[in-house]
């Protein structure tokens, strides 16, 4: 086989595979969006936009990424840091950090209801320390603000760790002396962190931003579990129109929504994120 | 040990707690049967925990063989996505080719849509093709999930991996394929191990296109949501306690490879 | 994980080679709308299939996806299916599908049985074809803790309770305890829709459909909306009303009987049940039928056939409605020697039934596929008037079209207790 033909037949498999269990379920699902009884229709979209829980949907899937995935970067970054300064038992902890990237978020939406009950944890721990009475609820209609926050925390705790790993791996490869040249420069450690670490972790940040924000317009099972129809996101909206409601269409004009947000939002992060033409390996 | 070595380490012990809190949390609540769901205000040391809870969700019928179908699903899953993934990795390592972008592209968009819609016009076309309630059928769909990550993977993998130790074995007589098998391959089988493993956990983890796909032979996850959704909470809470218990050991079995998989995977 | 890549490479190939015969063992596969909670469909599998000779998978699956995969399994001309259950509305959708086969020669040798005529006649979906068996029926009732009996406002009846007294009730109870304690299934699963369209509608306009948007309907979301001061801010999250009602979350509740059947067994002494209240034009109440269908292309019809000799047999009936709280729907006379929970749900059932101003109203017919967006239509209703606390008659209008157009799409005629209708039901 000539050679300029090797790497074709090395992704041929792949690119088939794709092609057959992507694409054309891709198409198809385009074409059900655009579709009205048979005919091409913007019906679907229409019915989407002019349902009660779209605004809401919108809303709320955006608040939960523009919450949850800063502070899942924030915290990923802090927990890097402390992985970098800790001596012994690192593999322990990375362990132990790392243990809800394998948690599904059928369990992990599972393990905050167990907590955010009426007659759960959390209400147990405010009632021995005197702060409540009686139970409190979290997770109703009439106290949106904390039922947002428990859907954010429990995204927080589920997701945060892949985040970690690829920081984790990034600051890996850090070269030491570049921060031992900033300390000869008398940069204080946040000047270093600022100025050397966070620029050379950039192409870190970006996957992780990527990735997680993909994901997190995904999020589904902990939100079902959490918030139920209190809280509807854009994909409870369509699993309830493909689900209750049996109108493929509309789930399917979801479908195509969070493609196209996911889309945009990982060119916004390409972008923004650039990696300079001197740093890349 | 100063001050500031201790706060560091407090800052440890809190996050691990956070990680480790809701874990025990959900475990006290599986072992403490209906009464511990009802009781008001919660111990949160479970007083006389029975295994009831989680002996009567083990005694379901079909949650063995839920599990042996996980299992078989996230095997398969596995092996497909490598020998699929690792291929197409090496040749976007080591090939300067038109349409290597576009491939990219097409690898990271399947990450960019919600799978449990994708599973829909899969159905009939699976039905058609006598794929549909099998494993193997399950597995095609998840494939579709660990692929982008086998590929992107393995095609740091082998970048990292330096060109000239390849081309020193084609001096010595080994033909690419030959070099390929004996020199690259094994060097960068630690990642592909962790990668495999990672694209086990996505499988054992995916819930949807399982149960969209499945009428009988439901995998442990697409199991649970249909007879989790309208059991007793007792019940759903040994499941989800059950649920980790194979993620924890799966993390711990891939620790040491996590950094592998990463840490090259962002170059 | 081995060391060598080849062996690798030979174990995954295996594993490929291996995939094809994960198949499971011939059996006949029966599909099921009904008893989908764990515990009811061990009850299924363990007691209600103990006599039963062959080998039978039972499947549970959700009402909207037992229809998407029978017509899923129709188009790609392969099913594996033999038997499916489900309530008469659910089913009501494979007949103009052709997905279910005539069952006449069943109903004949059955004969004896003592089927409820009416019950049969509803298995014909209209047709000249009995299309499904009968199998057993239900209904939704109240369930009150006794501990909230003594706050029952002077002079109600609470088996002829009406909705204005069971206002006054939670008003009493909230007043009491400084709790809500009424409670309603408004989870994503709970059946919430049913009480709009079985329970508080006809029970103040008579009808549902047609009345849909009349000043009695105003009426009746009005004062729903200010019953719901005192119900549990909870109810958003219950899918299962037993599951409150063990923990003393609600003190009074609405649910399907078998998604109270696990507080009444587990804890008899706790709790009393009665019919869902009545409104100015009765007591509406919702009767439940599920029956036994024979999907085309079955691959095991005499497998099918045989199980539904077997779960209409007086044995069966009388195991189903003591061990799972469905009700026999052949002559089967239920034992005197019933648990104490079981009298409870066996009571209150027959108190519905029995109840002198009630108006039965039957499960949407005729709407297809589109019944999920007709429960939408009173979901969206509820969530506009009583949750937002939008005006209703701002809201009735604009459901009201989106209903008309529903009914115009799907030319549904109307169903009990809307006045009978040539073509369309019409929202008046």
């Amino acid at each position: 086989m000539p050679i300029r033909w090797l790497p074709y037949a090395l992704i041929a498999p792949a690119a088939l595979f794709l092609g057959v269990l992507f694409v054309i379920p891709l198409v198809q699902t385009g074409a059900l969006a655009f579709q009205v009884h048979d005919a091409w229709a913007l019906g679907n979209f229409t019915r989407m936009t002019g349902d009660l829980n779209f605004a809401d949907a919108l809303r709320n899937s955006f608040q939960l990424v523009l919450v949850a995935v800063p502070v899942q970067l924030c915290l990923a970054m802090g927990m890097a840091m402390m992985l970098r300064h800790l001596q012994r038992g690192r593999a322990i902890v990375l362990w132990v950090w790392s243990i809800p990237l394998g948690i599904s978020d059928l369990a992990a939406g599972l393990v905050w209801l167990t907590i955010l009950t009426d007659q759960g944890y959390l209400n147990s721990v405010l009632f021995h320390l005197g702060v409540i009475a009686a139970p409190e609820g979290w997770l109703t209609y009439e106290t949106p603000f904390a039922l947002f926050m428990a859907v954010a925390i429990a995204e927080i705790w589920r997701a945060t760790a892949i985040v970690l790993l690829i920081l984790v791996a990034g600051v890996q490869m850090l070269p030491k002396e570049y921060g031992e040249a900033a300390a000869v420069f008398g940069a204080s450690p946040w000047q270093a962190f600022t100025k050397v670490t966070l620029p050379l972790l950039r192409p870190s940040i970006q996957s992780a931003l990527i990735l997680r924000t993909v994901l997190a317009f995904e999020a589904f099972a902990v939100v079902m579990a959490l918030g139920g129809r209190n809280f509807p996101v854009l994909v409870s909206e369509a699993y309830a129109w493909k689900h209750f409601n049996q109108d493929t269409g509309v789930a399917a004009a979801y479908a195509l929504v969070i493609m196209a947000i996911s889309v945009a939002a990982t060119l916004v992060f390409l972008r923004l994120l650039r990696t300079p033409v001197e740093q890349q390996t | 040990m100063t001050l500031r070595r201790g706060i560091f380490l407090s800052g440890i012990g809190v996050i691990s707690a956070w990680v480790l809190l809701p874990i025990w949390l959900i475990a006290a609540s599986a072992v403490g049967g209906q009464g511990q769901i009802s009781a008001w205000p919660k111990p949160l040391w479970p007083a006389g925990g029975t295994l009831d809870g989680l002996a009567s969700f083990l005694a379901i019928e079909g949650v063995w063989k839920a599990t042996a179908n996980s299992v078989a699903v996230a095997l398969l899953t596995m092996a497909m996505a490598i020998l699929l993934g690792a291929p197409a990795g090496y040749a976007l390592a080591r090939f300067n080719f038109r349409g290597a972008n576009l491939f990219r592209v097409l690898v990271l968009m399947t990450r960019a849509f919600p799978v449990a819609i994708l599973a829909l016009p899969l159905t009939v076309s699976f039905i058609r093709f006598g794929v549909y309630d099998t494993a193997f059928g399950v597995a095609l769909m998840h494939t579709t999930l660990a692929l982008p990550f086998a590929v992107l993977v393995s095609a740091s993998l082998f970048q990292a991996i330096p060109r000239e130790l390849e081309e020193a074995a084609w001096v010595f007589g080994c033909t690419r394929w030959q070099a390929a098998m004996r020199v690259v391959l094994p060097l960068a089988l630690p990642g592909i191990v962790a990668t495999a493993i990672f694209a086990f956990v996505i499988s054992w983890n995916e819930v949807f296109a399982a149960s969209v796909l499945t009428v009988r032979n439901r995998t442990l996850t697409a199991y649970l949501l249909a007879v989790l959704s309208e059991s007793p909470m007792h019940l759903q809470f040994a499941g989800g306690f059950l649920l980790i218990v194979p993620s924890v050991l799966f993390i711990f079995l891939v620790r040491k490879h996590l950094f592998a998989m990463w840490g090259i995977a962002n170059r | 994980m081995t060391k060598h890549p080849r062996t690798l490479l030979i174990v995954s190939a295996a594993l490929l080679a291996l995939a094809a015969p994960v198949r499971a063992q011939q059996s006949t596969v029966f599909l099921s709308s009904q008893l989908r909670p764990v515990e009811s469909a061990q009850i299924m599998r363990t007691q209600i299939l103990k006599g039963y000779a062959g080998k039978v998978e039972f499947v549970p699956e959700q009402p909207a996806e037992l229809v998407v995969r029978l017509q899923a399994e129709k188009q790609a001309g392969k099913s594996t299916i033999s038997l499916v259950a489900g309530v008469h509305g659910e089913l009501q959708p494979l007949v103009p599908a052709g997905i279910l086969t005539p069952l006449d020669d069943v109903a004949a040798t059955l004969k004896a049985r003592g089927f409820a005529p009416e019950l049969l006649a509803l298995g014909k979906f209209g047709t000249d074809h009995q299309l499904m068996i009968p199998w057993m029926q239900a209904t939704y009732v109240m369930v009150a803790n006794k501990k909230a009996l003594p706050y029952l406002p002077a002079g109600a009846d609470i088996n002829a309770l009406t909705y204005a007294q069971l206002a006054d009730w939670g008003a009493a109870l909230q007043k009491a305890t400084g709790k809500r304690l009424l409670g309603f299934p408004a989870g994503p699963t709970g059946l919430m829709h049913r009480f709009f369209e079985g329970f508080l509608l006809p029970s103040y306009t008579g009808g549902v459909v047609t009345t849909f948007k009349s000043p009695e309907a105003i009426v009746a979301w009005t004062e729903f909306a200010a019953l719901w001061k005192f119900v549990t801010p909870n109810s958003t999250n219950i899918n299962f009303m037993q599951e409150p009602l063990l923990t003393g979350d609600v003190w009074v509740g609405f649910d399907h009987i078998a998604r109270v059947i696990d507080a009444l067994t587990k804890q008899p002494n706790d709790f009393v049940t009665f019919p869902a209240p009545a409104g100015p034009k009765g007591r509406g109440w919702m009767p439940v039928l599920v029956g036994l269908s024979i999907p085309t292309g079955a691959p095991d019809v005499a497998g099918a056939k045989a199980l539904i000799d077997h779960l209409t047999l007086p044995a069966t009936q009388i195991i189903t409605a003591s061990t799972v709280g469905f009700f026999p729907v052949t002559s089967a006379a239920l034992p005197p020697d019933l648990s104490p929970g079981m009298t409870l749900a066996v009571s209150a059932v027959q108190k519905t039934g029995a109840a002198k101003d009630g108006i039965a109203t039957l499960l949407p017919v005729g709407l297809g596929a589109k019944s999920g967006e007709f429960d939408k239509i009173f979901l969206d209703t509820f969530q506009r008037v009583v949750l937002r606390g939008e005006k209703p008659d701002a809201v009735l209008a604009r459901q009201g079209a989106a209903l008309q157009a529903l009914m115009a799409e799907t030319g549904a005629p109307c169903w009990r207790p809307d006045p009978v209708s040539a073509g369309a039901c019409q929202v008046k």
